[in-house]
């Protein structure tokens, strides 16, 4: 019986205190037209040896390709010793911190968390965490909806060269509550936003705008312009950032004349494996003055009664617990444990390792698109400043090529032609800290075969 | 069971930031500094963050210490009713984090996936055989995630077939608050109707309410109460005839798991709290992960991507394959290391293990009821079996002698045992919801029966003794109302 | 019980004082009856000078650390003034609920619908079914 502990004489004095003749009579309350079957469909129960020897097998059967895919999710150097903690039975098994005094730990490491985050994306507080970037830009255009008192329209920009998936969460979450979006073009030569379309939505009512820094192509954007259009027509202004680039980037607090009202972002790149795409977590940070605007759990230091400092969940007013259908969100568990893991990350990488982290994977990619533009039939497609990807154009479909890499064992990036079929055949591809000049020269070499 | 008094407070551990001091930093940890940097002069930062600047061994000893101050259940018993924290197999952990695994991208070419994608595959398939339900999308991130993607996909299938009056959802005032709350995220009002002094819905209030307007009503089943809700056929029936959905909150599969499935007692739509009854860890605060699963009637509307099966080979369906989804919910298909715990769990528990399960849980909160009674303890409804949890309400202690359901989970903690759910659900005064799980031995349960027993004399004798505690954690109790006032959210440097 | 329930206010059943001014404006706060049982208020939200409200309108928000309340606009009007003291001392409303506890004040759009609200015997009333 898997992790049940129960012996046969434990069963016997149970039911004899509950005064019943087996454990079947507990459910006699239950319509018996009900009761199931037995669940054929489930296989027999397995050892740990057993399902561990099945789990490597697959494993074996997924591979440890060279990868250079990023669009959203990246591979970064993670030192041994974020998951050694972040896996100690005593974070990995506790529960959200409901009871405070048995539950310091997580909650002093989310005060830590909050604090770093508010820091790196020069805002004055921070949550403890949504689920992932995707749905932390959904909830962020459902807070400027709530936080824009002077606007009416629930309309929001949001421009073309954001997340394509992210811009489809956003849409799958937020048209239920009848929220608009418009979309904001690209330059195709530069790849960044026109900031000069925005002008279309002069004298009309704009609840918020939208701007990913970098963008979806990796091309950095005129934030200062757009942050300072949206607070001239009396939008609130969302940053979508990349948090590894914050190192070297201004941050969203100091774009514009006045800074964002609302920064998210994925945090996976601090510390979190990329794991087919999750458990990651999202991060969201604002103004003190749009804090009960704010969803999800947010932790503050107090006093105990000796007089002690303490930590302990606060603002609970505005959620789903005691708000019920007013709260400010539905969520509650959040990503608590990749929080942990990005904690424990920054504190050890640093402002200086993360600068770091950052500039060489800047100059990585920079140096991939040298050595990939040296192969016939590929050319950078735009021309701005790039920070950690590139959008490169093939002379062929995207879909054979990477498959053909792929037996190369080689991930050879994202292919954004159907995201953007304007831009033919688009790849979309990213270089790390964590690649070397050989590894450039192989995916160089493996494409050039690849094309010819 | 001795409860320590008066011991010494263990000294403060400091904020990771007044660990730091300028300059140090964890070398092998950091590639070398590059030489360019060609960030444009108007984007670049200008002030460093204020991230810490310590040893890899500070960082190390800082968060093991952090890590010392938690309840878990690796550490103590958790009675914490509606939340399942039942054992987290090391196991799952381990073989979900093998190197292949963490190393994959999610948008690497499926050709480089078919071993995970065989794990997804298989769990949808397993959790379609426990809950009786056609389809499975394993992509939302949480419970409440999962109750979106539901209410969502009621939307979706009333508007499909050009019914677009219907926007309201039902909610008994039970209810989880997020049910209520996820029903207004996705643009519906919420009726709520009460439940009788049984605990089973007001099957006339209900009758009031349902109509031309009804989306569908929002049920879990064991209720919040901890008791099952006996007229779930009728209430189907009810609902159904007016033209709603039946959505199941899965919070409370473990009591049935294997004894009834969600998809015969005739729902339409569930979330499975998959960090709750497949043991995935809870994580001080997730990630969880929130699979939902549908009838029929539903099918269509599933949110991607959901893992389908050509021949031999394992794909993502998507919006070419489902062209009336719900649309997504993540940036990529939901918290998959997540999943890949729980498939493995359920592969470890298989087919009979699984049947286990409800069984026991339920064996153990009917004990737990059982010796609480004995012991003269106030059960909320004292004429029904307990599911897989139940409710003791404190009220006759707070009435005779002051000492609150509050005061009581506080000076558990003192014996070790971290507290069951208090104030919830909010329609039981001074209520404690207690959920001992299945993973739990006699001897576990039986020492908590104790310490209640020697709190309740403790709460008789002295009771400011209660209202100070607790005692013996690493802070007494705080002060939440200076938390919420003085808002202190982020360390600040002494000037 | 015994509740303070002072006679020249007018109320409300979802606990909202009323005190008429001499210029024709009325103040609005809540009840010591709810400020009770919200416990320790920690934030209190009026509505923005100039707002027209209609009654029954959600307008202004009083936070506990376990509970938030909306409060209704008891009729209606137009915004002339919010309370800003609350900001800093949200406690005055536990402290002095019908004096510097006030929330906002309303020009009413029509004086008579004054008329439609609760007296204080009225009001305890309620509160007596409330209680059973």
């Amino acid at each position: 019986m898997a992790f049940i502990p129960h012996t046969s004489d434990d069963v016997r004095e149970m039911l004899d205190a509950i005064g019943v003749g087996s454990i079947e009579d507990l459910f006699d309350e239950i319509p018996a037209a009900l009761r199931c079957k037995p669940l054929d469909g489930i296989p027999p129960a397995a050892s740990e040896m057993q399902i561990g020897r099945l789990m490597s097998e697959r494993a074996a059967l997924d591979g440890r390709p060279l990868n250079f895919i990023g669009a959203g999710a990246y591979e970064h150097h993670i030192p041994a010793a974020v998951w050694a903690i972040t896996t100690r039975g005593e974070i990995y098994t506790a529960y959200t911190p409901y009871q405070a005094e048995a539950s310091q730990g997580t909650l002093q490491t989310i005060y830590e968390f909050q604090t770093m985050m508010a820091t790196l994306t020069g805002m004055n507080v921070s949550n403890a965490s949504l689920y992932d970037g995707a749905s932390a830009l959904a909830e962020a255009c459902l807070m400027a909806v709530r936080a824009n008192r002077r606007s009416k329209s629930s309309r929001i920009l949001m421009p073309r060269a954001v997340n394509p998936t992210w811009r489809k969460c956003v849409h799958a979450i937020a048209d239920n509550q009848g929220l608009v979006f418009e979309e904001v073009p690209f330059d195709p030569a530069s790849g960044q936003t026109v900031i000069d379309a925005l002008a279309a939505y002069e004298g009309q009512d704009i609840t918020a705008v939208v701007m990913q820094q970098p963008n979806f192509f990796g091309v950095l954007e005129d934030v200062d312009r757009a942050t300072d259009w949206a607070h001239a027509h009396s939008a609130l202004a969302i940053a979508a950032v990349n948090p590894t680039s914050l190192a070297l980037l201004k941050p969203p607090g100091e774009w514009g004349e006045h800074g964002v009202d609302i920064a998210v972002g994925d945090g996976q790149p601090f510390g979190v494996p990329l794991s087919s795409g999750g458990p990651y977590f999202g991060f969201m940070t604002t103004r003190m003055e749009h804090v009960r605007q704010m969803p999800g759990r947010i932790v503050g230091r107090t006093l105990d009664l000796d007089g002690r400092p303490g930590y302990t969940l606060t603002l609970q007013a505005r959620e789903q617990h005691i708000r019920r259908g007013k709260a400010t969100s539905n969520i509650c568990t959040n990503q608590g444990l990749l929080m942990t893991a990005a904690t424990i990350y920054l504190a050890i990488v640093g402002a200086e390792g993360l600068e770091r982290v950052a500039a060489a994977s800047m100059e990585r990619t920079a140096g991939l698109v040298a050595a990939l533009e040296t192969v016939p039939g590929v050319k950078a497609a735009f021309s701005g400043t790039r920070f950690h990807e590139a959008l490169l154009r093939l002379d062929r479909p995207v879909g054979p090529v990477l498959e053909a890499l792929a037996r190369r064992g080689i991930a050879g990036g994202y292919d954004a032609s159907r995201d953007y079929p304007e831009l033919g055949h688009a790849l979309l591809v990213c270089a790390t800290e964590t690649k070397t000049g050989a590894d450039l020269e192989a995916f160089a070499t493996a494409l050039r075969a690849v094309l010819a | 069971m001795h409860a320590s008094t008066g011991a010494p407070a263990a000294p403060r551990e400091p904020t990771i930031f007044e660990l730091s001091r300028p300059g140090r930093r964890a070398e092998a940890q950091m590639p070398p500094r590059p030489t360019s940097n060609a960030v444009p002069e108007s984007l670049r930062r200008r002030r460093r963050p204020m991230l810490p600047e310590v040893s890899e061994l500070q960082a190390v000893r800082h968060y093991t210490r952090l890590s010392q101050l938690n309840f878990s259940i690796d550490t103590h018993f958790y009675p914490l009713g509606s939340c399942t924290m039942k054992y987290n197999p090391r196991g799952c952990n381990q073989y979900a984090m093998l190197p292949e695994f963490l190393a994959r991208h999610p948008l690497a070419p499926e050709s480089q996936g078919q071993g995970f994608l065989a794990c997804m595959y298989e769990l949808q398939e397993m959790l379609k055989e426990v809950t009786g339900m056609r389809g499975v999308s394993l992509t939302p991130m949480a419970g409440a995630q999962g109750e979106f993607a539901g209410v969502a996909m009621i939307r979706a299938y009333h508007h499909a077939r050009g019914d677009h009056a219907r926007n309201e959802i039902i909610v008994p005032e039970a209810a989880h608050g997020t049910n209520p709350a996820t029903a207004t995220m996705c643009g519906m009002k919420v009726i709520e109707i009460p439940v009788n002094a049984d605990g089973d819905c007001d099957i006339e209030a209900l009758r009031k309410v349902v109509g031309p307007r009804t989306a569908g009503i929002m049920l879990t089943n064991p209720s919040t109460l901890g008791v099952f809700e006996r007229g779930i056929a009728h209430l189907r029936a009810l609902v159904h005839d007016a033209g709603g959905l039946l959505y199941y909150d899965g919070a409370n599969l473990n009591a049935i798991l294997g004894k009834v499935r969600p998809g015969d007692m005739g729902f339409d739509v569930i979330h499975m709290n998959l960090h709750k009854t497949f043991s995935t860890p809870h994580g001080g605060g997730g990630p969880g992960a929130g699979a939902v699963g549908v009838g029929e009637r539903l099918l269509p509307y599933l949110p991607i991507p959901v893992v389908g099966r050509d021949g031999e080979r394992y794909r993502y369906l998507d919006e070419r394959d489902l062209p009336a989804s719900i649309g997504r919910l993540s940036g990529f298909m939901g918290n998959a290391g997540v999943l890949l715990r729980a498939y493995i769990y359920m592969r470890m528990v298989g087919r009979e293990g699984m049947q286990r399960i409800g069984e026991f849980a339920t064996l153990n909160a009917n004990y737990l009821l059982a010796r609480f009674k004995q012991e003269g303890f106030d059960p909320a409804y004292p004429h029904r079996r307990a599911t897989h949890e139940f409710i003791l309400t404190m009220k006759h202690a707070a009435r005779d002698l002051g000492t609150t359901a509050m005061d009581f989970a506080k000076r558990l903690l003192d014996f070790g045992y971290h507290a069951p759910t208090t104030y919830f659900p909010l329609l039981v005064p001074e209520c404690l919801l207690i959920e001992p799980t299945e993973t739990e031995a006699k001897e576990a349960l039986d020492g908590f029966v104790e310490a209640m027993v020697a709190i309740r004399k403790e709460a008789t004798e002295d009771p400011a003794r209660l209202k100070g505690a607790p005692y013996t954690l690493p802070v007494r109790r705080l002060d939440d109302v200076r938390a919420a006032k003085n808002l202190d959210l982020t360390w600040k440097p002494l000037a | 019980m015994s509740h303070n329930l002072p006679a020249d206010l007018r109320y409300t059943k979802s606990h909202e004082w009323v005190r008429q001014n001499p210029d024709g404006t009325v103040t609005i706060g809540i009840t010591d009856h709810a400020q009770h049982a919200l416990g320790d208020i920690v934030f209190a939200e009026t509505p923005e000078v100039g707002r027209e409200l209609a009654a029954g309108d959600a307008c202004a928000v009083v936070e506990s650390v376990k509970a938030a309340s909306d409060v209704y606009a008891p009729v209606a009007g137009r915004v002339v003034a919010g309370n800003g003291a609350l900001g800093d001392a949200p406690e005055k409303i536990n402290t002095d609920p019908y004096g510097d506890g006030w929330l906002w004040q309303l020009a009413p759009a029509d004086a008579a619908a004054l008329g439609g609200l609760l007296d204080a015997g009225g009001y305890e009333k309620v509160l007596a079914e409330s209680a059973e």
